[in-house]
């Protein structure tokens, strides 16, 4: 396959971007889409430029690492990671689009890669339980209900990639919050915190400079984990509640 | 571990010497919160609006039945309240609500779109999520203000009005369907309050917690309804004027 790609570059934070076109050849629709870039960066180092920096890990969609946005959407038009889209989605020919994650709390670093240092904090002010660490506890020791452990496994798939925050018209992080919010609340060994948890990260997202939920439903879309929109309704219902409550400090 | 957890839990709490705000404080500086006072206000908002479509829908029984009507309202609460008390509690409650939703609608908004300062230059086609009455929010807010301030000036205070007869709500009615001008203003006002509705039921639904993976059905079919039914039955009046059914 041959392509023409339209890629954000920008040296750096502070520096201006633009978006930069290339031509590729010799893309094989078995490729990913990061092997595809892969391919580009040698043909750029081949040719003396400077290779795309875009972000990525395991290359098998469970680290979250890899993220940009392909022609307009998420992690491209299928619903998986970018490392795990495949060129068979596109045609020869075509022309792609290929840009950073856009949100004012996930500044542009380089080319593709955002700093999502905003969600570890979130996950710092509260995204854990408080527990005494040592030897795993016996499995059967807290039992859970099995509908509790479905739903917080669904919610723990969440892989922290961003897509939701990138997808989002409001570049809000309520999606990735209330994944965490919602897994460890439904859990036992989450409960204690249940309060405080949901209070200090909500303050957090809100601090990061994230915006808020119009309940577009957009981030659901593009989660590649499948993480659900009614995640959200479950963190605002610990939220409202929380402060009902007093807050649990 | 059962003994151990408290230890761990109290030498965590210890290290934090903050104490959280008041609850209208948190809540109002949040933006979980600040959602939760629009869907609250537009909630109080959406049940005035099916009363007063009940109401409205008396013209169809003739002048007397409408005027009467009109005459009862002011009269609600007699003789525990005084004259015309239930219509300015009600007035207050609305221009409260009112207040609360248009002021968090406008400061949400101006952070929603500061927090996404780059568009993306790839624009992708509208999912179907992303409906036309999501994306029409802001500006149908708007919009249903501006009819609000035409609506009040022209039905209430009849400074509008060709008409303007207080006390004879029929006729002032028929005067402003008799008009282009009303008759326009009115459609895409109620166009735009189903729209509002659509999409604002079923967020409400969403925000204050309510909406469950089993509810979400039944949620959004309740907020088409809802939309469906105050947009054709608000909309019924002026038609009845224009074709002549009331008059
Ligand atoms: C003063 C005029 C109004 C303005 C400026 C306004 C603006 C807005 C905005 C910007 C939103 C948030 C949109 C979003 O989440 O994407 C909203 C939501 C909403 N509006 Fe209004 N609106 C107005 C009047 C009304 C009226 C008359 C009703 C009564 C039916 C209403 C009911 C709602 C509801 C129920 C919501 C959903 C709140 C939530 O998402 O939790 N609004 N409005
Ligand atoms: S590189 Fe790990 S998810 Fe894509």
């Amino acid at each position: 396959m041959n392509l023409r790609l339209r890629i954000w570059r920008q040296p750096g934070p502070a520096a201006e971007g633009a978006l930069t076109s290339y031509d590729i050849t010799g893309v094989s629709p078995d490729m990913s889409f990061l092997e595809m870039l892969d391919t580009l960066n040698e043909q750029l180092a081949e040719r003396g430029e400077e290779p795309v920096a875009f972000d990525h890990d395991c290359r098998e969609g469970v680290c979250g690492a890899c993220g940009m946005v392909i022609n307009g959407q998420a992690h491209g038009p299928e619903r998986t990671t970018a490392c795990q889209l495949h060129m068979r989605h596109f045609a020869d020919g075509d022309t792609i689009v290929v840009e950073p994650w856009r949100a004012a709390a996930f500044p542009v670093l380089r080319d593709l890669v955002v700093d999502r240092g905003a969600l570890d904090r979130i996950i710092g002010a509260g995204g854990y339980v408080t527990a005494p660490t040592g030897s795993a506890p016996e499995a059967h020791a807290t039992p859970v209900p099995k509908e509790s452990a479905e739903t917080a496994f669904e919610n723990a798939e969440c892989i922290g990639c961003g897509a939701c925050v990138a997808a989002c018209p409001n570049g809000s992080a309520m999606l990735f919050t209330a994944a965490k919010v919602v897994h460890l609340g439904e859990l036992p060994q989450g409960a204690p915190e249940r309060d405080s948890r949901v209070l200090d990260m909500v303050g957090q997202m809100d601090t990061e400079g994230f915006g808020g939920c119009t309940n577009t439903g957009e981030c659901a879309t593009a989660c590649p984990k499948g993480v659900p929109l009614p995640s959200i309704a479950a963190m605002n219902r610990d939220y409202l509640r929380a402060v009902r409550r007093g807050g649990g400090r | 571990m059962e003994t151990a957890l408290p230890t761990v839990l109290g030498m965590a709490l210890a290290t934090r010497t903050d104490r959280r705000p008041s609850p209208a404080r948190l809540l109002w500086r949040s933006t979980i919160g600040k959602k939760a006072v629009m869907a609250v206000t537009g909630l109080i908002m959406l049940l005035y609006l099916v009363s007063h479509l009940l109401g409205n829908l008396k013209v169809f029984a003739g002048p007397d039945e409408m005027n009467g009507y009109a005459h009862w309202l002011r009269t609600v609460g007699e003789p525990f309240l005084g004259h015309e008390w239930f219509v300015w509690l009600a007035r207050c409650v609305l221009l409260a609500a009112v207040g609360l939703h248009g002021v968090s609608a406008y400061q949400l908004s101006r952070r929603d779109l500061a927090a996404r300062p780059v568009p993306y230059a790839a624009r992708r086609r509208a999912t179907a999520r992303d409906s036309y009455a999501t994306r029409t929010m802001r500006w149908g807010g708007v919009i249903l203000a501006l009819f609000l301030v035409w609506h009040i000036l022209d039905l209430t205070t009849g400074t509008v009005n060709p008409r303007g007869r207080a006390g004879h709500p029929y006729e002032n009615i028929v005067a402003t369907f008799s008009t282009w001008y009303g008759n326009a203003i009115y459609v895409v006002a109620m166009l735009a309050l189903g729209l509002h509705v659509r999409h604002g039921f079923w967020s409400a639904a969403q925000t204050l917690g309510v909406n469950r993976p089993r509810r979400e059905r039944a949620l959004k079919a309740t907020a088409n309804a809802l939309a469906l039914v105050l947009t054709a039955g608000f909309l019924s009046i002026p038609l009845a004027v224009m074709t002549g059914v009331v008059s």
